[in-house]
Formats: structure tokens, C-alpha cells, sequence
């Protein structure tokens, strides 16, 4: 029996699973367009590369990934893209992304695809096959997976696989385990073969018996000995990667370090379960599981595609009329959405339709008693109380010093709050202020120095003008005193002279505008120019291809 | 007695030659003043101070040749942390200068003839161009300083200011309710 360790604080929300855990995963149908952001993942925007009223098959890439922080995006149907414009996204400021419309043609028409044998392909190229195929850390954080399973720096003893889903309403992670969990045993066991961890530990929160079955029951039938289903107590936020790990192996991941660092790499199940689908059977990531639930007649969980507008999703569980707003994740962590006409991404969780009944307006902000109850419940051990303080006050040198960025956003300070401060929303505004900052001082750094070297061009140039004139004038200080001590020469003489110099030029010149090396050749010679010109023109084509497509995969 | 002063001597010399030895050898170059205050500056080399550039600036101020509010780009809070740093009271700006928000120039390419003029004004070399070719602006290196514009005889260059967007968006300070009082 493995040992589990305790993280400080923490929160008992009620936790509002049952209702959405009553049925089955539904599959959704077609919807009658799908609005596929290209920004779904942490990291640079995917760069489309369809063209309106091209048609598109399901699976087919849309968005190429740009840079090494990025991921591809993909069509989640067959169908016809429609539109390629900035529309509403799930973000919290509300603000418009770069989406393309598809409308579905009905047909759900496949793309050539295929898995590949994991046992003989390199680890290289199947990270190379997850970021061609989208996939992204599904927890939330939407970190692209094949950076973290990159396993070149550090060594990583223990791989967590995070199946807690902390969070009330939120059902998702829960069914997929129930329904699917050979699929996230696999996938989970081919994450720790790229990691080469030496043990998988999956952590189920205990109000989950029927999850906490079925993954034991695939561990067994697939015989992995390596690892391990362990129950952990209910609590918020146990499903934080950091909180995760301190109870599965004891480890306390510190400020500033990266849990590879210490050891433990962390996925969620539902990542786990895309990789395998990704790399054994082909399919990029085209669908996710989403709980919808709230103000509904029939709360549940469905398969859907990426970019299935929202109104139509809660259609079918039947979004009752006094909905007000809908919520994207969980009550304590979630994203008001802005309009109803926006695509579901890859981090889309939960709906929760919220109505003033089921959430009622926040009573206004009293004044911080400093009661330190938010210290108390604080999974990070940081004082919310200061942090409040001096966010307040824009002190944001000061948040930095009682470590904001430690700050894992999860609202358990301002769940117990007595004086309904909203703390989450001071942390993040100090959060996003000192990013800015960073950005401005990084600009001006830049600017300095460019301003800098462009002075020190000036003075160069202007200096070496000055260098060259005065040789000029030396030069000249210097023949005219030759002149003055040579006798004059006869004018017959000098012109003679003269016309000699400019036919010699003239012959010099003719001379080398032909380049003469290449008129008496060897055949062995020629046969060489050959290959390299050959080579020439096979580098040209593969740069053009690799400016086409996405770089291919390094091989080690 | 005589001892005791010949020791009191023998030290007061030693630590002189110390101090003197030290005061050549970590000699400070330069107005350390000057670095701390062109640190807090935007960098724009805007001129809009009146310098041509914003180390010359920050000398003035180091001199105390000039107020701290004559700095448009960098804002109330760049006035904020001037006077914090120096230790002097906020002043607001004067007339006729106020904060602006953030822009980067535009060239109008089809009406550019590539005089040239103003890559040779613009202080961080954020113009690409050649005699007589278009020009354009490098946009991740333009500080909007705006020298660009006076030089332009065709005045194909345009301000453009830089709109929010999902990645330079920022959380607002939370807004709060004020309790009415009760009667």
C-alpha cells in the first residue's frame, strides 16, 4: 500500500456530479457549422492553410503550427470552408481570434489515415506525429503534449496520470474513465515509454468509485506492472498538477521549477487517451468530451467535435429559458462565455448554463477583515491577504516578493472569503500588469540598443570619411611635390605614353570579361559541375517544400 | 607617548594610502545616476523632451537642468517612478504635452517613392528600404517615436495605434462597488 501525502489547505465544495454522470457519453450530430479557432493551445497561433471554399475532409490540417510552441489545428468534419475571420473565441477578455468556419457536408468523410507500429518508430518521430495531430494537454492548460513528453533533459522517475477532476459540476474526465479506460491505460502506458519513467501512477479522487473500477480493471486485463490506480481523497484543488504530485509521491514542486526537473511528469487522462488514439489508430484530436450541465433538463456528457457551436450543444441537454450565461470549465476556475455562437476547443470541459437561481450575483466586496481564512485554505502556502494588499495598491513589486506566480488561480481564497472579495481577479490583474511591464522593459532594452549601435554606425562612418579625405588630400600634398621636382616632358612624349596606358587598359579589360576557365574542360570536370548543379537543385526544392509544410521530424 | 603618536601616525597613513588606492583603482566612470534614470525611460528616442534621445535626457535630469514631466510616451507612471527614484515630488505634465498611447508607423507603399529621408530619421533603424526602393517599416522594432513623419515629402506615413488584441489583452483592476451609507 502506497503512502499518500497531504497538501496544505484546501476546499469541500458541493460538488454537483451526479447529474451529468446518470447516462452514457452521447455522440452529438453534425452540427451546421463548425467555428474552429486556430489559437486552441498555449504558444503561437496556428497559421491557416486553407483557403475559402476549399473543401475539406475530417481530419485534413488546417492550421500549421508556428514555431516550436504551437500546435496544429484540424478539420473536425468533411465540409467547405466558409469563412476565415476573427469571431468571438472562449477567452476571458471577450475579444475576437482568427477562426475558420467549415460547414459540414454531411458525409463526415474521412482523410487517409492511419497508426503506426509504436514499438518500431522512434520516440522522435512520434512526438513529431503528436504535434502534427494536435494534441494538447485536455485539463486545461492546453500545453502542446509533445513538448512535455520530451524527456531529453531531466530523467523522470514517476509519470502522474491526473484522472482527480477536483473541480464541482465537472463530469468529463469521470465518464471517459468509466467508458474508455483501456485507451488511457494505453496511452498512458505509451507516455511513459517516451518518458522512460519508471512507474505510472493515475490519481482518482474517491468520489469516483466506478472511474477508480474500470481503470483498475484495464491495468489488470493489459497486465501493465508498472502501474498503479490510487484513490485520493476528495478535496479542491486536489486535480492541480502540483497538488497532484504532492500526493501521489510527497514531492514538493518548488517556485521557479518544473516538475521534470524534481523527477514527475504529469498528463491528464484525457490527453493520455487522444495520444494513443493519435499514434495507434491516426486521428488527430477532432473531439473531446464535454459536460453540460447547470440549468438543463438533461445534464450529460457528449462527444464533441472541435469548433461545434456552443448554443447548439446546449440545445440538446436542454438549456432551460432563464439561462443567463454560460460558464466555460467549473464554477471556481471557469470563463464566462461571450455570446452563444462560439466554437467549442480542445479546453473546453465543462458548459455549466448558469441561471441568477443556480449562481446569484456576488454580494458586494466588504473590506478584508484579515481573518487569514484564505490563508488557511491556500494550496500554494501564500499569504492571499497581503496579495490582495498590494495588488490593490498596485504594489506589484511587492506581490512578486510574497510569489505571486505561484498563484495557481483556483479561487479556494476567495471561496471562504467572508467579505466576498474577489481575490482571483486582483491576482490576475497584478499578474497581467507585471507581464506587461516585462514586455515594456524588453522594448526599451531593444530600442536602446539599436539607438545605441545606430549612434556608434554614425560615428564610425563619419570618422572614416574624415580618414579618407585626409588621405586624399596627402595624396595629392605628395604628387604635386613629385611634379614640382620631375622635368616637364616633351608633349609629344606624353601623349604617346598616354594612348599606350589606355590600349594596354583596354586589353586588360577585354581580357577579363571572359572568364576563360571553363572553355577547356575535362570531361571529369564537366561530369562534376553536374552533380553540383544537381544538388543545387534538389536543396531548392526541399526548402521550398519545408516553407510548405512544417519541418521534418530530427532524428536522433 | 611619543609611541602611541608614531602608531596613531603609522595607521592614519596606511589607511590613506588604502583609501587612495582604492578610489583610483574602483573609480566609478560615468554618472551612475544617468543608467538608473535612462533604465526608467521608455526608449522611444522620441525627442519630444527636447533631447535628441533619451540618455541625453537622463543626463539632464541627472544635472537637474530639467523637470522629470517632459517625457509624453512614458506617462504618469514613468513620471511616478522618476520621482521615486530621485526622491522628488510628482509632477503632473505640463501643457501642451500629455501621455499618448501606444502606435508604430505605417508606410503607405504605393505612394512612397524612396527618398530615403526617413530611414535617415529614424532613431532605432526600424526602416527597411534603399534609394529609390520601397520602404517599409519593421513593426516589432518601431518604438513610435514618430520621426519618421516631419522628414516625408509625400507624407506617406501614417501613425497607426495599436489596438487590443487577445494577446496584449489585460486584466482591468477589479471595479468596486462602493456600500451606500446607511441613512
Amino acid at each position: 500500500m502506497r503512502t499518500l501525502f497531504a497538501f496544505h489547505g484546501g476546499v469541500h465544495p458541493p460538488t454537483h456530479k451526479e447529474e451529468s454522470t446518470r447516462t452514457p457519453i452521447a455522440q452529438t450530430p453534425l452540427p451546421s457549422k463548425l467555428v474552429i479557432p486556430l489559437s486552441q493551445h498555449v504558444g503561437n497561433r496556428a497559421v491557416p492553410i486553407v483557403q475559402v471554399g476549399e473543401r475539406v475532409l475530417k481530419g485534413q490540417k488546417i492550421g500549421r503550427p508556428e514555431g516550436k510552441l504551437s500546435s496544429a489545428v484540424h478539420a473536425s468534419t468533411s465540409g467547405t470552408v466558409t469563412a476565415i475571420d476573427m469571431q468571438l473565441v472562449a477567452h476571458h477578455s471577450g475579444l475576437p481570434d482568427l477562426c475558420v468556419t467549415i460547414v459540414p457536408d454531411g458525409k463526415d468523410e474521412w482523410i487517409a489515415h492511419r497508426g503506426v507500429d509504436i514499438s518500431q518508430t522512434s520516440h522522435s518521430d512520434l512526438r513529431h506525429l503528436l504535434r502534427k495531430a494536435g494534441v494538447v494537454g485536455l485539463g486545461g492548460a492546453v500545453f502542446p503534449s509533445d513538448l512535455k513528453t520530451d524527456a531529453h533533459h531531466h530523467k523522470i522517475k514517476s509519470l502522474v496520470i491526473n484522472g482527480a477532476e477536483c473541480e464541482p459540476y465537472i463530469t468529463c474526465d469521470d465518464m471517459l474513465m468509466r467508458e474508455r479506460a483501456t485507451d488511457i491505460v494505453r496511452g498512458a502506458n505509451l507516455l511513459r515509454e517516451l518518458l522512460h519513467a519508471e512507474e505510472v501512477l493515475i490519481g482518482i479522487e474517491d468520489n469516483k468509485p466506478e472511474a477508480i473500477a474500470a481503470m483498475h480493471l484495464a491495468v489488470e486485463q493489459d497486465k501493465h506492472d508498472k502501474m498503479e490506480v490510487l484513490s485520493v481523497p476528495t478535496m479542491y484543488p486536489s486535480g492541480g498538477a502540483k497538488q497532484l504530485i504532492r500526493i501521489l509521491t510527497g514531492i514538493e514542486v518548488a517556485a521557479g521549477v518544473r516538475s521534470t526537473e524534481m523527477g514527475v511528469q504529469c498528463f491528464n487522462v484525457a490527453t493520455a487517451y487522444t495520444a494513443w488514439r493519435a499514434l495507434a489508430h491516426g486521428e488527430p484530436l477532432l473531439s473531446r468530451i464535454v459536460t453540460v450541465t447547470g440549468n438543463v433538463t438533461d445534464a450529460q456528457n457528449f462527444d464533441v467535435l472541435i469548433g461545434t457551436p456552443l448554443e447548439e450543444l446546449v440545445a440538446l441537454a436542454g438549456s432551460k429559458p432563464d439561462t443567463d450565461r454560460h460558464i466555460m470549465g467549473g464554477p471556481m476556475m471557469g470563463v464566462d462565455l461571450p455570446a452563444g455562437t462560439i466554437g467549442i476547443t480542445k479546453a473546453t470541459n465543462c458548459i455549466i448554463e448558469s441561471s441568477p437561481k443556480l449562481f446569484p450575483p456576488q454580494p458586494p466586496a466588504l473590506p478584508c477583515i484579515r481573518c487569514t481564512r484564505c490563508a488557511d485554505v491556500c494550496p500554494a502556502e501564500l499569504q492571499p491577504q497581503d496579495l490582495y494588499w498590494f495588488a490593490k495598491s498596485n504594489n506589484f513589486g511587492k506581490t512578486e516578493e510574497f510569489h505571486l506566480f505561484d498563484c495557481i488561480e483556483c479561487g479556494a481564497c476567495a471561496y471562504v472569503c467572508p467579505s466576498n472579495i474577489p481575490l482571483v481577479q486582483y491576482y490576475r490583474y497584478a499578474k497581467s500588469e507585471i507581464h506587461e511591464r516585462e514586455r515594456d522593459k524588453k522594448a526599451a532594452d531593444l530600442a536602446r540598443e539599436r539607438h545605441e549601435y545606430r549612434q556608434l554606425r554614425i560615428e564610425r562612418d563619419k570618422q572614416e570619411k574624415a580618414e579618407k579625405l585626409a588621405q586624399k588630400e596627402r595624396e595629392a600634398a605628395a604628387k604635386a611635390a613629385q611634379a614640382a621636382a620631375t622635368p616637364v616632358a616633351t608633349p609629344d612624349d606624353t601623349q604617346q605614353k598616354l594612348i599606350e596606358e589606355a590600349l594596354a587598359r583596354a586589353k586588360a579589360q577585354a581580357a577579363a570579361a571572359h572568364p576563360q576557365n571553363t572553355e577547356t574542360l575535362t570531361p571529369e570536370q564537366s561530369a562534376e559541375i553536374a552533380a553540383i548543379e544537381a544538388r543545387r537543385a534538389k536543396i531548392r526544392e526541399m526548402a521550398a517544400d519545408a516553407g510548405a509544410d512544417d519541418e521534418p521530424p530530427k532524428s536522433h | 607617548m611619543i609611541s602611541a603618536l608614531w602608531v596613531m601616525i603609522g595607521i592614519s597613513l596606511l589607511l590613506g594610502a588604502v583609501l587612495g588606492y582604492s578610489a583610483i583603482k574602483f573609480k566609478v566612470e560615468g554618472n551612475p545616476l544617468v543608467e538608473k534614470i535612462d533604465a526608467v525611460l521608455p526608449q522611444t528616442q522620441c525627442g519630444q523632451c527636447g533631447y535628441p534621445g533619451c540618455k541625453p535626457y537622463a543626463e539632464a535630469i541627472a544635472k537637474g537642468e530639467i523637470g522629470i514631466n517632459k517625457c509624453p510616451p512614458g506617462g504618469e507612471e514613468g513620471i511616478q517612478k522618476l520621482a521615486d527614484l530621485l526622491g522628488v515630488e510628482f509632477q503632473p505634465f505640463g501643457e501642451g504635452a500629455g501621455p499618448k498611447g501606444k502606435a508604430v508607423a505605417f508606410i503607405d507603399e504605393q505612394t512612397c517613392i524612396g527618398c530615403t529621408l526617413c530611414i535617415q530619421a529614424c532613431p532605432v533603424d526600424a526602416i527597411a528600404g534603399a534609394a529609390k526602393q520601397m520602404h517599409t517599416i519593421i513593426a516589432s522594432e518601431c518604438t513610435g517615436c514618430e520621426l519618421c513623419l516631419p522628414p516625408c515629402p509625400v507624407d506617406c506615413i501614417t501613425m497607426e495605434s495599436i489596438e487590443e488584441n487577445i494577446t496584449n489583452w489585460k486584466w482591468r483592476h477589479p471595479v468596486i462597488i462602493p456600500i451606500k451609507a446607511v441613512a
